[in-house]
């Protein structure tokens, strides 16, 4: 039967026409475990108004959802918002909507590491990144290490001026010079290499 | 009661004073800690930020082992407790990673298909029958006249599903009371120190870290008490970094919680590890200890 209303496989946004397999980015994180609700998000701003840090955000927490949603992965991914996000929950137990915001930001600092959109010497990534070598090797946080390694690589002149600060620790008896080991790291290692190769598939 | 306790990264390393004062003070309240074998780093808010899916597979390796013990997992870092909260209820929650985490633990012979509880020492001695009365009438010193201000932090009572309030807690005050000293008004009491950030970003942490001390120092607070060793080390160790900053003059004591109330207990400070903090409470406890 004709009709004069036709059903469009595209939706129009501007000049650009998008068709539902360019929304990849924004399909990536709502099929991500802790991703999906910003589906509901109505764009109220309690987030943005409740986050410590949003004043340091490229973009706050509202906007980077409704770009997200938007599937503005370049500019998402790009920004400084994820990496300033203090894992306080504050915005999650106050979104309306009971979207996990926090463990929305995990989510896309993931996805700006794998993308390759993260700076090399970018200050959040490398001390995540002096963590996780620490956990992989001992099992365990050595803090000593973490530090070091995090200087080295963000910003080696900080490391005489955080010196003091270290020594302190030290005389305290609060800074050990070597690392706890976990006994079975055997397993530890295979654990993180079953959970790699599962990421990669 | 018996508990299975999660030490954490922190208690081997830069709070030997909590995992001290925690060994003297729980025996006390009849609360037995039973440290989990061969523990492993929960993995924090730093590895979830890199690759999340190995954090909650190594993070369930110790609820795997907790399960084997059969009783409920508890620990005294407030990172530690959200981390392996979290890690806990993506595997109950989502069947996908519940399936990948049971796959990893299982190739190196582990299973986790119980549910185990993950409970923070504070909920303990708040919530537990009995402990709080307990904690009253061992009471050696009373501390009267010690203004303390309770500072819960953001991950003790964050995100929802816990043992109190998400913003206004009020836990910390309940032990603060039962020892005798008395709980100031603390409004910022779970507003973040930016402890994830100090490192990476000092240069706005230090906000944070001067809101919350002018916050305890205007309501009176002779010292602050914390339950989460990121927290103690935030607010303790930067206090003159701060002072630089905000040409502000605070000296103000930072304590774990099981130090006062071991000192209210009737113990030493250097039992308590006090002697390891930064900020000297000397003046402060003085009255308290003989």
């Amino acid at each position: 039967m004709a009709t004069e209303f036709k059903t469009e496989e595209k939706v129009t946004v501007g000049p650009k026409s998008v068709a539902e397999e360019e929304m990849a980015f924004r399909d990536e994180v709502w099929s991500i475990p802790g991703g999906e609700a910003i589906r509901l998000c109505k764009q109220c701003g309690t987030c943005a108004g409740s986050c410590p840090n949003a004043n340091f955000m490229d973009y706050s927490p509202r906007k980077v959802i409704a770009m997200v949603r938007a599937n503005m992965k370049e500019e998402v991914l790009r920004s400084n918002s994820m990496w300033w996000c203090l894992s306080c929950y504050l915005c999650t137990i106050r979104c309306p909507q009971e979207i996990h915001i926090t463990d929305l930001m995990y989510i896309l600092k993931q996805l700006a590491i794998r993308e390759g959109y993260v700076q090399k010497r970018g200050r959040s990534s490398n001390l995540a990144k002096g963590i996780v070598e620490n956990v992989r090797k001992y099992g365990r946080v050595w803090e000593l290490e973490m530090m070091v390694r995090y200087y080295l690589r963000t910003n080696p002149l900080g490391l005489i001026g955080m010196a003091p600060f270290g020594l302190k620790l030290f005389l305290k008896g609060r800074m050990p010079l070597k690392p706890h080991r976990i006994k079975n790291r055997k397993q530890m290692r295979k654990i993180v290499k079953m959970a790699e190769a599962m990421e990669a598939r | 009661m018996k508990y299975t306790y999660f030490p954490g990264c922190c208690m081997t390393g830069d709070a030997p004073g909590y995992e001290q004062s925690i060994q003297a003070v729980c025996p006390t309240l009849g609360v037995e800690l039973i440290k989990l074998d061969d523990w492993n780093c929960c993995g924090a808010t730093a590895y979830s930020s890199i690759a999340e899916l190995q954090s909650f597979c190594f993070s369930s390796r110790n609820l795997a082992l907790a399960q084997k013990e059969g009783r409920d997992l508890v620990a005294a870092c407030a990172a530690c407790y959200t981390t392996l909260r979290k890690a806990n209820s993506y595997f109950w929650e989502y069947p996908e990673v519940r399936e990948k985490v049971s796959e990893a633990l299982a190739a190196v012979g582990l299973t986790y298909d119980k549910r185990v509880n993950v409970r923070h020492l504070v909920e303990i001695l708040t919530t537990q029958d009995g402990i709080l009365k307990t904690l009253e009438d061992k009471v050696k010193v009373k501390l009267t006249g010690l203004r303390v201000a309770s500072y819960h932090g953001c991950q003790l009572v964050r995100p929802k599903g816990g043992f109190d309030d998400p913003e206004y807690p009020h836990s910390l005050d309940l032990l603060v009371k039962a020892v005798g000293a008395e709980a100031v008004p603390f409004p910022l009491t779970s507003r973040c120190c930016g402890g994830s950030m100090t490192i990476s970003r000092p240069e706005i942490t230090l906000g944070h870290i001067y809101k919350l001390l002018r916050c305890a120092a205007d309501n009176g607070a002779q010292c602050i008490i914390v339950a989460c060793p990121v927290c103690q080390i935030n607010l303790e160790a930067y206090q003159g970094k701060v002072n630089s900053k905000f040409k502000s003059n605070f000296n103000i004591p930072i304590l774990y919680f099981p130090q006062l109330l071991g000192v209210a207990l009737g113990f030493k400070p250097k039992e308590l590890g006090i002697n390891r903090n930064i900020i000297s409470s000397k003046k402060i406890l003085s009255p308290y200890v003989s």
